[in-house]
Formats: structure tokens, sequence, C-alpha cells
């Protein structure tokens, strides 16, 4: 392997937010994550897990329940009252429906897919019934005192459960009544509460309901009696969360102490068909609370508050014991975050609602010196020394879509005339440094970056064209002439910058018949060519000095994640999500760096292009500077859990 | 009388937490391994009514025989199954199988055939069999014909479980559960991740327990945690839910009856009940003293009694009430005061729990009582330096008990503390008088009374590694608040600043020997004079002690070098000397013999010899295997007539010594059934019910009048009666004071209550029973006689301060009489 100097960069504060709801689709082996932000991803659980698409987020669109009815159709509802459809083609909200019971606090779909229910604030079960390319409300329910917090439907659609604030009701789906209420014991461990908050409920084949509730009890209903049938006090903080496998032999349960219960249905003994429900295992993979959890047919997966996504396996479903049987931790998108300027050595930071801009320090140290570390910055040269750094990383430029005054070097007052501010979706910043383009999902945004010795001014470009709205990935040629644009209609616009100013100079249009976007893009160094992907499809490699489609890389299983055009070969490098196996001698990628002065066998060794380092924390970006320099953003773990809000304190025993 | 070979015996203290203990169906026994013998103990009143005796080595296993709850199965490493119909103490059946039995497993519902374990190959191989009990009327059977089980299991019974009904076996070893399905012949195999960090070497199995009526499995591992299998029917479908409170290994565990709750302990010394298998919902049941070694349940469900590391077992109701505790010897831990003896209760006194004295009785087999020492809360936790007693000494007539505890962290720090303990009269027991911080500076090597307590003020030497050796006497303590008096110290001798090693006194009392290091120094007691020193060059002086009766002109002493020595204290010479290595020298207080146990490679020889002559009188070989430890002459209550010269040194005494596996052994002629004291023969003629002596008075004598035989004029067991449900009394004590008729009046009342069970009848016989008593009074000054006199002192006292306040003589007499009655008739009404 080549000698670098790295700079390990760990001044990226970025802080996903909080997961509140999962919901997994067994057509499709999908998983429909919502975030705090009202961001929602997609990972497909075939591939690997692999978040395939990513919906930006809304200040004002808090999701509290997510679910998929008929089959592809994924829906939300938050505490703004609305219930929102995504387009999973165009990645992009289909259409916001108020339902008019204030804040929607739960939403489920029904068994056969065509119905869907949400319980209100206040107090309503509304009905709503799906039509191909909108739902259509249909009827209410009998209205309760207080907020429904949790909705089951019976697997045969005739009766739903719903968990209230002290008690769980159940209604007739027919006539719209309510034919039981159960009430809830308040009393945990000898301490009586002031109340206790159905957080969910479901409901099962045979007419049993179980409710989980912030007393921290898991309590198995009768629904034909109205009776407790069994209760076990699992947490002595609230239990948030409830989720029943498909076969009902088998449900998972969350709590506010990070804690996520397995319970089994075990026959009591080998001979006699009687059965219970066991608590089985207990999995502490969380440090906050676990707002929510799925059940897949093999695996547990589980959401919270410390912002983690896992997925454990349950291994007595798993056939054979491979890399899929282990236990997946997801905390960071899979998509690029940070962009870097060579030329000046500047990296852009994009958060959910503005963009930073650093300069990196320097050094003047070369080989071998005492370490030294810099409060914020690591210098690393050859052979893990750390350099010290002679001159310290500069904070440039914070953007920020919101009409505050930021606190660096230069405020821009971005005025969006959209409602609230959006998520930024994808940002960049040119080669040269003297460009940053970013976008929202309704709004595209140019810059213009000026350098005066230490100062620098910043320019919007206005009059942006009206095509350019949204963009799902945005890429400017390496001699930053050229702006590429992907935007969420599947088109590729490719614009001519110039000195303050810009031209259209094509659009690329999607395939006829298809509708999905791009989301990945790759441009050669000498500019004469692009790839692009979508998130199903091949990969298009476009002729940029001819403006046309070159060819089409064919399709393979997994999606793409990354692509990459080489400097001297022009040859195309895809990346896919199965995280296949370096690839074997034959392939064309070779240490374009060996090292000198080494023995015959270590060159041989060396040769191959691949080499793992396992020296960084969670890497969330890496590019080369240079020929010998590289930069790596680094994301330690533990500083994300030290920004979270305190967890719920344990005893530790001895301590 | 015949003269029969001398044999090493056990003698009771053995491990009654070897296995667990078994209740009885009924639940009013619980029956126990105890060394050789089973012990069949009331689970209400701890008293043990019966012993099983016919194993001839160690008994490994005790189950209730499922056809008939009458009756006791017992194994044992003489590879023979006992059946023993366990009410009359009878054993019904001996089925020989061959091996040593490890462990015995019966299912319920299997017939006739038990399961077993046994080594299949050394060093740590067992299998599993089961073996076929033929029918058979005959008492002896073999049944050698043995079906193999299961492999590579645990040799601890613990370790092995059945469940549901016997369907199937849990077993577990080292990371491995196994379940074997007896009908489908199938085993599956549940393994925990075991190598590579620490957390999973923690997670080896102790021990298993089978849920009675659903299918699951309750695993105890070394972290603390007690896993639920369940689905185990299936290697890949299985599941299990984790328990977790006890820090420490999970020694035992237990489900109750209904298989509503889980049982656990640990070395917590806390009992824990997890109800309903859920981690929130338990109850706890703490202090219960040590370690839990093992849980068992009555099969009527009511009672659960623990067995505890120090020879204890604990009695507990079903809403976690203690309600007994049967305690053995405790053998927990090294004995550094030795073995002694009490002369006031002829117990055995040795270290017991952490910081306390244990008085043993040798004669009923049971703990008497703890005293506490160091008076401080003992905290079970690794790597504590603990306060430890190191030597105790009583004073010739036991009124005075000195300790000496210490605690060193390293070389230079030393804490020391001599107490000294009067025995109160009152109080039945030792309260503290003095206490002596650090009365040397260096650790105490030995203290001894003065023998001759009785007309001169007592005395106590202590010899010390820092060169001295101290003489303390009582002196007056009294001071303006009270009287008092205390121990102060009036001598210091040393010998050329060498470290003293040992002490001791003359009979009379008037020499002391202290050596230090090689050399014995001979002291006159009553000037402190050094009256001469003896130097044999042979290397540190071991132990030293002075010759009894005729040969109390003897000094004997052991050396380092292996040889014992003998010195003429008339002729200031050596006497004799012998070449022994001598581990234990101990010299009978009530005879002229010497005991000396040499220690050799094939083990410990005895070697009984008087001073006056250097020739042994009886020697044993290999009395044990291992080294013997202590040693001590414990007076006999029945002299017995041996006339042959080498039995006569166990005529006044028995010797009994501890090894180094703290075994306690004695010599003896007799097979162990006759050693039996008298009560628990009468026990044995009763029928099932739980007997107390209160039970043969109140539940017996009402309905006889007539029948009584001749009475067994057995006299060394005097039984006081209790006094509690008398009538007369309860009337006395129950009725306000002021209406009360005068004292006088009442005395006659109370008399003849306490009178109430004799009739008139047996006042003939009363006066011969009393001129017998007088007649060996005076005849005999054995310490037999003190203990009697020590009782109507006592007794008379406590009658006194209750009610009476003169009585005739004639009263006086009839209450005289009534004490020595001895109440052994009843049982043969």
């Amino acid at each position: 392997m080549g000698e670098f100097k790295v700079h390990r960069v760990r001044f990226f504060n970025y802080v996903p937010s909080g997961i509140r709801c999962v919901a997994y689709n067994n057509q499709s082996n999908r998983l429909a994550v919502s975030r705090t932000d009202g961001t929602v991803e997609i990972y497909n659980l075939s591939a690997n897990y692999f978040q395939e698409k990513f919906f930006p987020g809304h200040e004002s669109r808090a999701t509290e329940a997510l679910c998929w009815a008929e089959g592809q159709r994924l829906f939300s509802a938050g505490l703004n009252g609305e219930i929102l459809e995504y387009d999973l083609q165009a990645l992009n909200i289909k259409y916001a429906l108020d339902a008019f019971g204030g804040p929607i606090w739960s939403m489920t779909a029904s068994p056969s897919g065509s119905q869907l229910l949400v319980g209100c604030e206040d107090g309503s079960v509304k009905l709503f019934e799906l039509t191909p390319d909108k739902i259509q409300f249909a009827r209410n329910f009998d209205r309760q005192k207080s907020r429904i917090l949790s909705l089951s439907w019976h697997p045969a659609g005739t009766h739903i459960a719903a968990g209230s604030i002290d008690y769980v009701s159940v209604f007739d789906v027919k006539s719209g009544s309510i034919v039981r209420k159960m009430v809830l014991d308040r009393q945990h461990l000898g301490v009586t509460k002031s109340r206790c908050i159905v957080w969910g409920v479901a409901f099962l084949s045979d007419g049993t309901v179980i409710s989980v509730d912030s007393v921290g009890k898991v309590q198995l209903w009768d629904s034909a009696t109205g009776t407790l049938v069994k209760s076990h006090v699992i947490a002595n903080a609230d239990v948030q969360s409830i989720a029943v496998a498909d076969q009902e032999d088998s449900f998972v349960v969350g709590t506010a102490e990070g804690t996520v219960f397995h319970f089994q249905l075990v026959p009591v003994t080998s001979s006699s068909s009687e059965k219970q429900w066991v608590r089985t295992k207990p999995f502490q993979h969380h440090t906050h609370d676990v707002r929510t959890v799925a059940h897949s047919p093999t695996a547990l997966i589980s959401g919270g508050t410390d912002t983690h996504l896992v997925i454990r396996p349950l291994m007595e479903k798993v056939e054979v014991k491979n890399y899929d049987a282990a236990l997946r931790k997801i905390t960071f998108p899979h998509r690029r975050l940070i962009s870097c300027s060579k030329r000046r050595q500047l990296l852009l930071f994009q958060f959910a609602h503005h963009l930073e801009l650093w300069r990196l320090g320097s050094t003047v140290a070369t080989g071998k010196l005492a370490e030294r570390k810099s409060s914020k910055f690591l210098f690393l040269g050859k052979n893990g020394d750390t350099l010290p750094l002679s001159k310290n990383a500069d904070h440039l430029l914070h953007l920020k879509t919101k009409k505050t005054i930021g606190f660096s070097f230069f405020t821009h007052v971005a005025s969006s005339n959209c409602q609230g501010p959006e998520n930024i979706s994808c940002s960049c910043v040119s080669p040269c440094g003297s460009w940053i383009a970013y976008s929202t999902a309704s709004r595209f945004f140019l810059y213009r970056v000026k350098y005066e010795r230490d100062n620098i001014s910043l320019q919007r470009v206005s009059k942006m064209p009206a095509f350019l709205r949204s963009a799902l990935h945005i890429l400017f040629s390496e001699d930053s002439t050229k702006l590429f644009v992907a935007s969420n209609q599947g088109s590729l616009h490719i614009i001519h910058l110039l000195e303050g100013n810009f031209k259209h100079l094509h659009t690329f249009q999607p395939q006829s018949g298809t509708v999905e976007a791009m989301c990945l893009l790759a441009v050669s160094p000498d500019g004469n060519w692009l790839a692009a992907s979508g998130t199903s499809a091949g990969v298009h490699v476009y002729d940029l000095n001819h403006l046309k489609l070159h060819c089409t890389v064919p399709a393979y299983n997994f999606p793409v994640t990354a692509l990459a055009i080489a400097p001297n070969t022009n040859n195309l490098v895809i990346a896919h999500s199965d995280q296949q196996p370096l690839p074997n001698d034959k392939t064309m990628l070779y240490n374009p760096l060996p090292p000198k002065n080494e023995s015959d066998v270590f060159l041989r060794r060396t040769a191959h292009a691949f080499k793992i380092s396992k020296i960084y924390k969670p890497l969330l970006f890496m590019d080369l500077l240079d020929e010998r320099t590289l930069v790596a953003v680094e994301r330690p773990l533990d500083d994300i859990i030290a920004q979270l809000p305190p967890p719920i304190k344990k005893k530790k025993f001895g301590t | 009388m015949v003269e029969e070979r001398v044999r090493v015996v056990r003698c009771g203290g053995s491990l009654l937490n070897f296995r667990r203990a078994v209740f009885s169906a009924d639940s009013k026994y619980i029956f126990c391994v105890s060394g050789d013998f089973i012990k069949v103990y009331s689970s209400t009143t701890e008293e043990c009514v019966h012993v099983l005796h016919g194993h001839k080595n160690l008994v490994s296993g005790i189950l209730l025989n499922p056809n008939n709850h009458l009756q006791l199965y017992s194994c044992s490493f003489d590879g023979t199954i006992k059946l023993w119909d366990y009410l009359d103490g009878i054993l019904i059946k001996t089925f020989t199988v061959g091996p040593k039995l490890h462990a015995l497993f019966i299912p319920p519902h299997a017939e006739d055939s038990v399961f077993l374990t046994i080594l299949k190959e050394d060093p740590d191989v067992f299998q599993l069999v089961s073996v076929k009990l033929p029918k058979s009327s005959s008492q002896n059977v073999e049944a050698r014909e043995r079906t193999f089980v299961l492999d590579y299991v645990n040799r601890s019974p613990k370790c092995i479980d059945f469940g549901n009904e016997g369907d199937y076996i849990a077993a577990v070893r080292d990371f491995y559960l196994s379940v074997y399905f007896l009908k489908k012949k199938k085993t599956c195999n549940f393994t925990l991740p075991s190598t590579k960090n620490k957390k999973n070497a923690r997670n080896r199995f102790t021990c298993v327990a089978c849920h009675p009526k659903e299918d699951c499995i309750a695993s105890g591992h070394m972290d603390g945690k007690i896993r639920l299998w369940r689905n185990f029917h299936d290697e890949k479908q299985y599941t299990y839910t984790c328990l977790h409170w006890h820090h420490d290994m999970v020694m035992d565990l237990a489900f109750t009856v209904s298989g509503s709750s889980l049982l656990s302990g640990g070395r917590e010394c806390v009992l824990v009940e997890w109800r309903d298998g859920a981690e929130k919902n338990k109850e706890f049941l703490p202090r219960l003293g040590s370690t839990i070694e093992h849980i068992s349940v009555s099969p009527a469900g009511d009672l659960f009694c623990t067995s505890h590391s120090d020879n204890k077992i604990t009695v507990i109701q079903r809403n976690l009430d203690a309600c007994a505790v049967i305690q053995g010897l405790v053998k927990d831990r090294s004995i550094s005061t030795g073995l002694m003896v009490d002369p006031k209760t002829k117990a055995l006194v040795l270290n017991g729990k952490p910081g306390h004295l244990q008085f043993y009785s040798l004669q009923g087999d049971k703990q008497l009582y703890n005293l506490d020492i160091i008076q401080q809360e003992y905290i079970n936790d690794d790597g504590l330096i603990q306060i430890e007693l190191k030597k105790a000494a009583f004073s010739h007539s036991g009124t005075w008990l000195a300790t000496v505890e210490q605690r060193q962290e390293n070389p230079s720090e030393l804490e020391m503390q001599m107490k000294l303990w009067v025995y109160s009269k009152k109080t039945q027991g030792f309260s503290l008088n003095t206490k002596i911080a650090m009365p040397h500076d260096d650790h105490i090597t030995a203290l001894c009374f003065n023998n001759a307590e009785n007309y001169e003020r007592p005395m106590l030497v202590t010899a010390s590694r820092d060169g001295h050796f101290k003489v303390w006497v009582l002196a007056d303590d009294s001071d303006i608040y009270k009287k008092a008096i205390g121990w102060t110290c009036d001598f210091v001798g040393s010998y050329h600043k060498y470290q003293a090693t040992n002490c001791c006194f003359s009979e009379d009392s008037s020499l002391l020997a202290v050596s230090f290091e090689e050399i014995v120094t001979v002291w006159d007691s009553e000037t402190w004079e050094l009256k001469c020193t003896f130097c044999q060059r042979a290397g540190k002086i071991r132990h030293l002690c002075f010759g009894r009766l005729t040969c109390s002109k003897f000094l004997l002493g052991t050396t380092e070098n292996a040889i014992l020595c003998c010195w003429n204290l008339l002729s200031c010479s050596l006497q004799w000397s012998a070449k022994l290595n001598v581990s234990v020298l101990e010299a009978d207080p009530y005879s002229d013999h010497v005991a000396a146990v040499m220690q050799s490679a094939a083990g410990s020889d005895l070697f009984v010899f008087k001073p006056s002559e250097p020739r042994p009188l009886y020697v044993q070989r290999t009395i044990s295997r291992e080294e013997v430890q202590w040693g001590v002459f414990v007076p006999r209550d029945v002299p017995e007539s041996f006339t042959s010269e080498a039995h006569q040194w166990l005529n006044r005494s028995q010797f009994y010594f501890l090894t180094q596996s703290q075994c306690l052994l004695t010599f003896s002629t007799k097979s162990p059934e006759e050693k039996l004291t008298p009560t628990s023969k009468q026990l044995l003629a009763e029928e099932s019910l739980p007997t107390t002596p209160f039970s043969l008075i109140l539940g017996k004598h009402r309905q006889q009048q007539d029948a009584r035989s001749s009475e067994t004029s057995e006299n060394e067991l005097v039984q006081l009666p209790l006094t509690e449900n008398i009538p007369a009394i309860n009337e006395l004590l129950h009725t306000p004071a002021h209406v009360l008729p005068s004292a006088s009046f009442l005395c006659s009342l109370f008399v003849n209550s306490l009178l109430l069970s004799k009739e008139t009848k047996s006042a003939e016989e009363v006066p011969d029973e009393v001129d017998m008593e007088e007649n060996k009074d005076s005849d005999d000054s054995d310490e037999e006689n003190d203990v009697t006199e020590k009782a109507q002192e006592t007794h008379n006292t406590d009658l006194r301060d209750d009610v009476i306040h003169q009585l005739s003589k004639y009263e006086e007499k009839e209450l005289r009489k009534f004490r020595k009655v001895d109440y052994s008739w009843l049982a043969a009404l």
C-alpha cells in the first residue's frame, strides 16, 4: 500500500435524529423507518440492509405512525394531524390529507390492506378507504374520552383493539361501537402511578389482546370476556412498543430502559397441546428508549432515541450461520453528507438544517514525530504517527436555511418561502471551492463563494430555472465548470457555470416508461463521462461531449451504493450493497503507488489495490486530496451518545 | 469382659450437607446423610430421631421410595443400595450393585428401577446407569445388571434431574446441557459459549432442576445467572430466559411442588424465591449465616430446607420463615484453636463459624451452642483479611475461658486481642470479663491456665514469639461504680531473648514449664524463680507436657528433629528419649497415659505410653492416611473396665482426633450401634411420633396408672421436666400478684403440682434411689459428680428466684429426688 498522509477529521458534529417508527413490509422485505425530524428511510433487508430510499424531513412533520398498506403503499401520520402518502418511485410526497381529529397518535392498515385506521388526540378512531391514488374518509368509530395511542386489527378484520390512557377498548368494525373495555391497573411494584398509558396493543387471532403500558407491564387479555389472563412485569419504566410475528408464535416489546424482550409461545409440555406465552430473551442493544419494534420472520428490529436501528436475527430461524445472522446496528445514513474541495482543501458538511464549510489544517512536520493530538483534528502521518498541526482547521462558513444569524465568519440568509424549514436533501461544494449548491425537497440553491485572503463572501445565484426545483444528487465536474443535478423526476440536468452566471446545457430525460429517480452520480476526471445510477436499474453512462447516452451497465441483484470513475483508465468502479469479497487477481485494479525498497514477497502481497485498515472509528467520508494525502471523516459513536439526553438511570450492581 | 480389637471409628460430626436433605411425605422428618449413616431428624423439634446405620462407606444419596412413602432408599460408596423403614429404623433390604455409587435417582413412575451415577474412568468421567432392583424376599439381593443411560455426566447429583414424571433427564456438565428423552431415546445438547473471554468462562453450569408440571428446565451458572430452558425438544427451536440476581455462583435450585416458584441459593446466604419465573417477582430470605449448598422441598409443599456450608440445615416454612436449625459440627474453616473439652459440659470446643467457638456435644452429636468471640459482623468476601480466633484455653473447672484473636494485614501490622470470659451460673454461659489489647508484641504461641483453681487463685500464662511469657492473675478491679474482678499481668519472664514457644503447668501447678526454642525452662509458680533448664539441642521444642498422677514428676517434650524426650524433674535429668516424629502429644488428665501421634509417609501412627517407662503400651499403625492435626482426651461418662494393659488407656477417657480433612475420629472397641445414648434408644422404641421428653411425660402417663414395670436405674441422664404446661404453674403465673395467697401457702401446692407424675406407690422406691445417689456421691469423686452437683445448684437458684423462699428438709429432698428421677421408665409403659 502506498504511504498516505491522512487528515482524520472528527469535527463533523453530526447527530442523527432518533427513530420514531419502523414498519416492516413482508412482501418486498423492506423496512420503512421514520425519524423524529420527519425523515423517512426505506431499507432493503434482502440487499444487506441497504438504505435505498430516503425522504428528507420537515420540521413541522413529526411522524407518530408509519404503515404499509396494499402491499407497497407507504403512509405516515403525525402530530400535525395529516396523513401522508409517499411516492416510492419518484421519492417525493404524493399528498397530505388532514384527518381533522387533531394530532394523530396511531395508524394501522387493515389485514386486507384496503382500509386505514387512525387514532387521534380527540379520542376518535377514523376509518379511511384506500382508493388507487388517494385515500377517502369512510367513518368514525365511537369516540373515546382520551387520545388513542395505539391500534391493532384482529387478523380477521372484524374487531380492533385501541389503547388509550388507563384502558384498552375493543371495537366492532361493522358497527363501529365499543364492545369491551379493559381497565388497566396503575400499580407498579406497590407504587400507584398517576396514569397508565397504553403504548401499544396487539390483537391475536385467538382473541387475545396484548397491551404494553407505561407501568412496565405486558398484559394478555381475553377480548371475549374482557378479563386479564396473564401479566408480566418486565420493566421499572414504560414499555413503549410491541410487534407480533405473522405466525403469532412470538412477539417483541421494547422498553424505555433500552431493553427489548422477546416473548414466545411454547408448549407447556411436549405431550399436551396447551401453550403459554413465556418471556425468553432480553436484548440490551440500546442505551435509550426503544420507541418502536418490528418483527420480521427472521429478525427482531428495534429503534429508538439513541438513533440506532438494531436488527437482531433470531438464531433459531437462521438456516446457516453467515454474515446475515450477525447483529446489525445501523446508525448513519447510507448517503453522502460531506463533499470536498480538493484544490482549496475545504470540507462541506451537510446537517439537517444547515451547512458548514471547513478548511483543513496543515502541518509542516514530516516523518516520525512524537504523538500529539490537537483538540479537534488529527493529522496522521505514515506508520501511524500523529503529526502536530501548525495550523488548525478553520470553520469558514455556516449556512443556514433559517432566518437566523449564524455564528461564524459569514452568515447567509437563505429565506425560503415554503412553509417551515425543510431538511436539506443533498449538497455539494465544487472542486475549486468557489461554488456551493444544495437542495431541499422543494427548492434548489446555488452560491458563489469568493475568497479574499482571510475573508470570504457568499453570493446567491438568483433566478434558478424552474425545472431545478429539487435534487436528489448534485455533482460538480472536476474543473468546476459543469454542474450535474439529478432531479426526482428521473431527469439529469447539466448546467454550465460561468463567473457569476450559469447556462442550462442539456437535460437527459429518463428512458421512456420509467420514472425512477437517479440518486448517484459520478463524473470522470477528464470531464468526458458521467455515470448515473437509480435505486434498482443499472448504471447509465453518458457521453458529455456528445451529450448522449453512451451505454447502460446491466443491472445487478443488489443496488448500487457507490460509483467512481478511475482517473487514468476511465474505468467505472461500482460498489454494490452485497459487500462481496474483494475481487480476485484478474481484476484490473492494482496498487497505484507500490512501495519502494521492500522485499519481493511484500511487493506481491501489496500489489493488490484493496487494503483493509481497521484503525478508524465509523467513517462517513474518505477522499484523496492529492496523490499522497487522504481525508477521512470519522464520527465516533460515543460522541453521538454524549449529545443525546441522559438515559433512564439504572442501578448497576457493584457500583 | 471380652477384649475386642480397638478400631478407629468416625464419631459423628460428619457432613450433613454432603447431599440434599430429603423430607418424608408428611414433612415430619428430614433425612440427611451423615458420613456412613443416615440421620432422621424431626423437622419441628430438630431432634435426631433415628440414625440408620448399615453402610460401610459414605452414604452418597437418599430418596424416598416412590412406591411406599414410609421407606427410604440410600446408596453409598460401598456399592450397595439399601432400603430402610425409617419409622422403625430397620434395614429392609440390601441391593449389591458393585462399583462406588455417587448418586441415586428414582423417577416417580419407574417400576423398581433406579438410576445411579458411577465412575466410568478415572479421574472424572462419570456415567448414569439404570439398575433394575429385582423383587426378592431375601434381605440381600444382587443387582449387578446395569443399563447404560448417559455418558459424561457430572458426579454431583445437583447436575442431574428428572423432568415431567421421568420423561426426560436433564444433565449439565461444564458448558452444556443435555436432555435425554427416555422414551424416544434421543439426546438434545445445548451448549453455551465457553471460552475466549472472561465473561463466557463464567457461563459454566453448576446445577439443574426440572419443573414438576411443565417442560421447563432451570439451570444455575457460575456467574449467578439462572436460565429457564423451554422448547428443548428441538435443538434449534429451543429458547431460554435469564434470571439474574445472584452475584456469585448459583449453588442449588429447586422448584416448589406446584412449580409456581423456583428457589435458588448461593454464597450470598440468601434464599431467593422466584415466583412465576418472573425476574421482577421475587422474595428473599436473607441472613442465613453461610453459603447455601443444597435446597430441598418437602413433597407436601409446606417446608423447604437449605443445607449450608457450615454443616447446618435450616428448615424454612412456605412463607419463607426459618423455623428450625439442625446444626452439626462446623467444619468450614481451619481449626487453629485445636480441640478442647469444656470441663463443665464435657463438650468438644473448637473453632466454629467465623469468629465463634463452637461447643459440640459428642454424645448427642449436635452442636450445643456458639460463643461469639470476635463479636463483629462477618463479611463474606474474597480477599478480605478477617480477624481470626487463634487460641483458646479453659481453666481447670471451666469457670474461665481465655481466647486470643488476631488480624494481620502485613507483617509489620499485627492487631491482637486477648479476651477472658467468665462462666456465669445465672445465664449458664460465658460473659466477657477482661479484654486485653496487644497482650504481647508478637504472636501468642501458647496459653494455659494453672490446674489448681479450687484452693488458689486462677492463673493464666501466655507465651509469645516476642521472647516473653506473661503471667496473668485475677485481681480486684473495683471502682467507685461497682465491684469487679479483672485480669492483670503479674509477671513477665524471658530467657535470653529466645522466642517462647510452649508453656505448661504441672499437675499440682507448682511448676511452670516454658520452652524457649530449643530450651525448656522450669519455673516455680509461687516465686517465679527459674528452677532449672533442659536443653537437648535437638531442634525447637514442638510440644511440652507434664505427666499426670503417678507420673507427675516427668516432663515430656518433642522437638522438630523428631525426638521425644522425657525429663525427670526430681533428678533434673533426661530420663529417656526416643526417635519419634510426633505431631500430636496429649496427656490424659484422668490417667497417667500419654498419647502421641507419629507422622510418617504412610500415615499417622498412634503410640500410647506412660512417661515413667520408655515403652509403648499400645501401638496402632495408620490410624489415618492424612496428617493428624489435633487430638484430645475426652473423659468417659461411664468408665470402661478393660483389664489388659494395652486397652487400659481407654478406660477413663476416649481419645478424639481431627485429621487434615477435618474428620473427627476416635478409638472404640464397640460398634457404633452400642454407642447410642439411652435417650435415643428410648426414642427408637417409640413409634412414629416425633418424640420429645415432654410428649413422653404428658402423652403417656394419663392412660397408664397401673402397669409399671421395674425401672431401670440408669442414673446418668437427668431430664428436667418442662414447666410450661403444668396447670398449677400456669395459674400461678397468670394470676395478678395482688390476689395471690401468700407464698408459703402456694409452696406446697407448687411442689405437689410438680410431683403429679408420680403416684404414691412410687414413693417407696424413692429412698433407695436417693440412697444410691448419696452413696455414689460419697464414694466417687469423678467429674460426673460435678455435673450433677452443678445441675442441682443451678436449678435450685432458679427455683429460689422464682417462688420458693424456704423449703422444708423433706420438700427439698423431694425436689432433689424429683430431679434425679429418670423418666426412661415412662417409655416402657
